[in-house]
């Protein structure tokens, strides 16, 4: 679906991103996981086209992501961002259906009302509809700002730390939107902090850190207790629960 | 109230201001005529014969004259200021912008002053108006690009940056004021203050005429306005192309600041205040935001300039005078609700 190639970026002659090539396929769950500054959110802003690498190749079907317009890229992938503020207070309702607004007057936009729905009840916040997005909390927010990303219905869907502000329910239930879009067949790529959500729900995990592709793969091939230290510089131990990988510090 | 309830309380009032407002200041002033003349007037220019229509000439061209021409003035004007503002607080993603603070009606004036000073003025009153424009659009840009961060603007940064180039536009003023001579001197004083004395068909056809293209063009643009609420990065990833709605928004704001400031003076404080008010009866969406904005604001000046008129007798205050004394206070009371509520001047 989507292909980096040797992409690289540059920022003040320091290097973000080294060499990382990396497929996003149809059909999985795709995780990021790595160190703080480690370059996670520079190659998921390469891959969703935000970003133009400074060397090598981001392409959507074969297509150079570059060279797709701005309306037909929103067609192709949703993004949801760190930064979820509202400048002006909108109702919850209004802030999802803005999910939709790439399909207006297009033969999809009949289903408006039904997948926004879908996406209030998908995200938990379908008894928030009336309220003004500004008045919500943190948690409520993320919801409704991953609500709105579902709501775009993209066949690929970028996902940046969406369990950052939610509480432990929240955190599995974001997840198990995220394997429920894998399995009708969508590409879904997340970054994720914890080792073992990420371990539980991910088809693969690709373990970025220096700006360099450290390793990919399933999560029990990635995860290695020598790994994990060596990257992170704290020594862990390694569980299996229920055949997924669990990371836990020594303490 | 649902919402359709709250848009129809809301359209009601305003038409209901607009009718009253437009009546009383066709009726109230120096030579007094009676309502019944004034709709009389109306239907004979439409071609309907009646007996009400005023048999004096005073009084039929003291309505077509002066009074018409001084209402649809205060109506473009109004709606061309009120939308400008609407426009910037979509782009900054700021409520408190608005181009009275930020110093772009302030570029304008310096513009239309410099025209006068220079003689340009003598070409028309178009070159004024393009002047002005100029003068607005540079501040706009200025602006734009020095206050924003992120993709959103602070407000400490966007009231900083109005501070300085309101002082910019206000030297620049001056030193026109102490070049020029009595005449010109005159009419630059005029612009500071803005007035709505003296309104001509010919420049209300000119000032509707933009108004009307860059409401269009703000309505056209009213979805790409709700995204970008979401913030720039957002409101890209759902297909919108940000640098090109920036582009085309700055030079509406421009274009409507230019015209209506080019014609009569700085009004502050209508984009700030009434884009507000409309906020909070019938939600932040820009489509109908804009529309209710477009007729508030001509609501609010036609009934600002009857105030002006009417207040101390035989005189006639400047209207921009007006504005801003309501203005000012308002602006505070944003402020300080933002500071509260953000807890510090984020």
């Amino acid at each position: 679906m989507i292909s980096a190639r040797n992409v690289g970026v540059r920022l003040d002659s320091r290097s973000i991103l080294d060499d990382v090539s990396l497929d996003v396929l149809r059909g999985e769950v795709l995780t990021l996981v790595g160190p703080n500054g480690a370059g996670k959110s520079t190659l998921l802003a390469v891959l969703s086209g935000d970003r133009k690498p400074d060397s090598g190749t981001v392409t959507v079907d074969g297509r150079d992501i570059g060279g797709i317009r701005h309306a037909e890229l929103a067609r192709l992938r949703a993004v949801l961002t760190q930064e979820n503020s509202v400048s002006f207070p909108f109702r919850v309702s209004e802030v999802v259906a803005m999910g939709r607004s790439p399909w207006a007057r297009s033969i999809e936009s009949r289903d408006d009302v039904a997948v926004v729905n879908q996406a209030l009840e998908a995200t938990d916040v379908a008894h928030l509809g009336e309220r003004r997005y500004t008045t919500l909390s943190g948690g409520e927010k993320a919801r409704v700002s991953l609500a709105r990303v579902l709501a775009q219905h993209t066949p690929v869907v970028f996902l940046d730390e969406p369990t950052a502000a939610l509480d432990l329910r929240h955190q599995e239930e974001v997840m198990r939107a995220a394997k429920i879009m894998a399995g009708e067949g969508r590409a879904v790529v997340v970054v994720l902090h914890d080792l073992s959500l990420a371990g539980a729900y991910s088809d693969r995990l690709a373990l970025v850190a220096h700006g360099r592709l450290e390793a990919i793969g399933t999560p029990s091939e990635v995860l290695t207790a020598e790994r994990v230290e060596r990257v992170y510089g704290l020594p862990v131990d390694l569980h299996d629960v229920g055949g997924h990988p669990v990371v836990v510090p020594r303490r | 109230m649902t919402h359709s309830l709250r848009a129809l309380t809301l359209t009601l009032t305003l038409a209901a201001l607009l009718v009253g407002g437009i009546v009383a200041s066709a009726v109230l002033g120096q030579l007094p005529v009676s309502p019944a003349e004034v709709g009389g007037s109306l239907l004979r220019a439409i071609g309907i014969g009646n007996d009400w229509a005023p048999s004096e000439s005073i009084v039929e061209s003291t309505l077509w004259v002066v009074r018409f021409p001084r209402i649809a003035m205060a109506l473009v004007v109004g709606a061309a200021l009120a939308v400008a503002g609407a426009v910037m607080q979509a782009i900054f993603g700021n409520p408190l912008a608005e181009p009275g603070v930020v110093g772009v009606s302030s570029g304008a004036a310096l513009g239309a002053a410099i025209a006068i000073v220079i003689g340009v003025a003598a070409l028309g009153d178009s070159a004024i108006a393009l002047l002005a424009f100029v003068g607005g659009l540079l501040a706009t840009l200025l602006v734009y690009f020095v206050s924003r961060a992120n993709g959103r603007t602070e407000v400490v940064t966007l009231l900083l940056t109005g501070i300085a180039v309101n002082a910019f536009a206000g030297a620049g003023l001056a030193f026109l004021l102490f070049v020029a001579e009595s005449g010109s001197r005159e009419q630059i004083v005029f612009w500071q203050l803005g007035s709505l004395n003296g309104s001509r068909w010919g420049e209300v056809l000119i000032v509707a005429l933009v108004t009307a293209v860059g409401l269009a063009a703000a309505l056209v643009l009213a979805r790409p306005f709700d995204l970008l609420a979401l913030g720039e990065r957002n409101a890209r990833h759902l297909g919108v192309n940000v640098e090109r709605l920036r582009i085309v928004s700055i030079v509406i704001v421009a274009l409507l600041t230019g015209v209506a400031v080019a014609f009569c003076g700085i009004i502050a404080f209508v984009g700030l205040v009434v884009p507000h008010a409309m906020r909070m009866v019938i939600g932040p969406a820009h489509r109908q935001l804009i529309v209710a904005s477009a007729v508030g604001g001509g609501v609010l000046l036609v009934l600002s300039d009857l105030l002006a008129r009417s207040v101390v007798a035989g005189g006639d205050l400047p209207i921009g005078l007006l504005t801003s004394l309501v203005g000012g206070p308002f602006f505070f009371y944003l402020l300080f609700r933002q500071r509260k509520r953000s807890g510090g001047w984020a």
